[in-house]
């Protein structure tokens, strides 16, 4: 058990240009958090993990763990075992031989190495395929032995590398519940890389969004959702993803088409524009009578208590396309138009339409 | 569930298709099947002729409209030992396991240095490697054959072992190479993260998954080794000849002795024969056996 520190740790990839794959990367994971690593391809996530882990050089900066430099320590110096987007399993060995590897090359007895194995197969419920080979496996038991070898190690830090994108839909959400459940039981530092959002939102104390190598925003699931630190962060968590519009700023606040939202005069000052994020769900549908914006509706997608609706709003001299979060039993048609308007004007985020940072 | 505008109508498959295809499939399948055994039966019928043969008296070998029907006889086999096949078949097994050990001892790490670690320069060193083989063997055999001299290495097997091993070193290393590559990266990772060293690496983790292409390339050496001809021939006499060298022997100024050559010939293929059916059980079983994914 271990803390992890990130001190302006940059991975360059050469080339021309050299291209910064991560950027001055500062971070402190604390001891026994879980730490997901979120962003899109080509964010640098994995690149971050994989210096963690001692696969991927340290161009400049320094990464602890512990107390413990290991910028420029091998992997096997760094007390960690990772999980590996493919599993990686050794195809040669079986499911007991694969999760006891690591305990083997450290000469630990074969009782005792037996004795673990065994333990971490009935926490995984592998009992039964400890003598199979990994091609015998079906992909979640895979996964599973993937996860027995790096328990069985009881490293500092825990690595996971996209661990459950191989797997299907109905069980990757049980996968990520046992994970989750599982890591709060060992108690072990754990430091998770996903692109998918929700992942990152379910199962991570913390959650870090990178964005070409550049750490954007790193905090609880609930603040990232609630104060996004600028409009990357806000578009890319949440699902369906916020609207985000620039819209102009008059005198008596932003202009929505028919819909003026009062801004705080001191955010906005010396703009001429602003960039508006609304969650779906902030937005709601109004009577034809009520202050709103009028929305050709162009998708529907119906998921049972609730229903997303995709649209398109004629907005200043452009259309801009909307999605708003509606009631599942009575949902508008396609073609239809509707009028669109806001929940509460207080779950509105402002950023900054040309850094896009936020603005309160 | 997604509502949206309706789609375009699906694209309708006519029936006609529907009932000549089948049709049309077998009997393509068929014409290939065909063209396979023919091809098949090209290759194969030297052989047969040349096992026949063996088993032939001289007379019946002669014929020119040849004998499909004949006394089976083992004479020419008994012939072939009693001429003293034994030095050269030890000496041919010599070259052949010696040279295929000494390659396969230095490809691997060099093929593991071109491609899981890869050297600078790596793709310079791959078309050294190659270029070696551009070179017909005649156009360096004399400069060989005055520095095996000059050393006093002739008719000496340690020779042919070394000749052998360099002969077959870039062939081998570009396919031990190509195996590795397949060898997925991350299973390697893994076994880092696990606290392997670099040895470790390479005997416990990489050698057992590539087993299948270390046993094709150690095949592929022992055939070079236990075939070749012009070496053997040019810088051995008596004590070092080998087995293609022995073969010779059968055509003679007073003329060829068919089946006593067919008979050489057959026993010659043998150990390759054997060589190929033990590495096939290797070679049949998958290479990366479900490591990923």
């Amino acid at each position: 058990m271990a803390e992890v520190r990130y001190e302006q740790a940059s991975r360059i990839y050469p080339g021309t240009p050299p291209v910064m794959a991560v950027d001055r990367l500062d971070l402190a994971i604390a001891d026994g958090e879980f730490l997901v690593l979120v962003g899109p391809s080509g964010s640098g996530k994995t690149t971050a993990l994989r210096m963690l882990a001692g696969l991927e050089e340290i161009d400049s900066g320094r990464i602890s763990i512990g107390d413990r430099d290991v910028t420029h320590a091998p992997p096997k110096e760094r007390d960690i075992a990772m999980v590996f987007q493919s599993y990686a399993l050794y195809p040669h060995m079986t499911v007991a031989q694969n999760m006891g590897f690591a305990l083997n090359l450290r000469g630990v007895s074969k009782e005792t190495i037996a004795e673990k194995v065994t333990e971490a197969a009935r926490l995984l419920d592998l009992d039964k395929y400890l003598d199979r080979k990994p091609k015998a496996l079906s992909g979640g038991q895979r996964q599973r032995v993937a996860m027995g070898r790096a328990i069985v190690r009881e490293p500092s830090v825990f690595l996971m590398d996209e661990p459950l994108s191989n797997l299907d839909a109905k069980l990757r959400v049980e996968t990520r519940a046992n994970i989750a459940a599982l890591q709060a039981r060992l108690g072990t530092t754990t430091v998770y890389v996903t692109h998918d959002q929700v992942e990152a939102m379910t199962m991570g104390h913390r959650v870090a969004v990178l964005k070409d190598g550049v750490l954007q925003q790193c905090d609880t699931p609930r603040t990232l959702y609630e104060r996004p630190a600028n409009a990357f962060v806000a578009g890319f968590i949440g699902s369906p993803a916020m609207n985000l519009h620039t819209v102009p700023v008059s005198e008596n606040g932003a202009q929505l088409g028919e819909l003026t939202l009062p801004l705080p005069r001191a955010t906005t000052a010396n703009l001429t524009e602003v960039t508006l994020g609304i969650r779906p769900e902030t937005l709601r549908l109004v009577g034809p009578e009520e202050a709103g914006f009028k929305l050709a509706v162009e998708l529907v997608e119906e998921l049972g208590a609730d229903a997303y609706l995709h649209g398109r709003a004629h907005l200043g001299d452009s259309d801009q396309r909307f999605v708003l979060r509606v009631d599942g039993r009575t949902p508008p048609t396609i073609g239809q138009t509707v009028n669109a308007g806001l929940r509460d004007t207080g779950e509105i985020h402002l950023f900054h339409p040309g850094t896009g940072e936020r603005l309160d | 569930m997604t509502t949206a505008a309706p789609a375009s109508p699906a694209d309708t498959t006519t029936p006609r298709t529907a009932v000549r295809g089948p049709l049309r499939h077998l009997l393509r399948t068929a014409s290939w099947t065909a063209g396979a055994w023919l091809a098949g039966l090209v290759f194969f019928f030297p052989v047969l002729w040349m096992v026949l043969t063996a088993f032939k008296q001289e007379s019946d070998a002669y014929t020119t409209t040849p004998h499909i029907v004949f006394s089976p006889t083992l004479s020419q086999f008994k012939a072939v030992f009693d001429s003293g096949i034994g030095p050269y078949l030890a000496n041919s097994a010599l070259a052949t396991v010696l040279s295929t050990i000494l390659v396969l001892a230095l490809g691997i790490p060099a093929a593991y240095a071109l491609s899981i670690r890869s050297v600078r320069k790596w793709r310079d060193a791959l078309f050294f490697f190659i270029s070696t083989k551009m070179l017909p063997v005649v156009a360096a055999i004399i400069p060989i054959y005055l520095a095996v001299r000059d050393l006093g290495a002739l008719d000496n097997v340690g020779t042919l072992i070394v000749l052998y091993t360099a002969m077959n070193l870039p062939i081998a290393v570009w396919m031990l190479r190509s195996f590795f590559l397949e060898v997925p990266r991350e299973v390697l990772e893994a076994a880092r993260v696990d606290g392997v060293t670099l040895r470790q690496e390479i005997t416990r983790i990489m050698l057992p998954i590539v087993a299948p292409g270390i046993a094709a390339t150690a095949l592929i050496c022992v055939i070079f080794s236990w075939n070749e001809f012009f070496f053997a021939l040019n810088l051995t006499s008596v004590r070092a000849a080998t087995m293609p060298v022995f073969l010779v022997g059968f055509m003679t100024s007073e003329g060829l002795y068919w089946a006593k050559l067919a008979a050489a010939a057959t026993l010659a293929c043998l150990p390759v024969l054997l060589a190929g059916w033990i590495a096939q059980k290797q070679l049949v079983r998958g290479l990366s056996m479900g490591a990923v994914k």
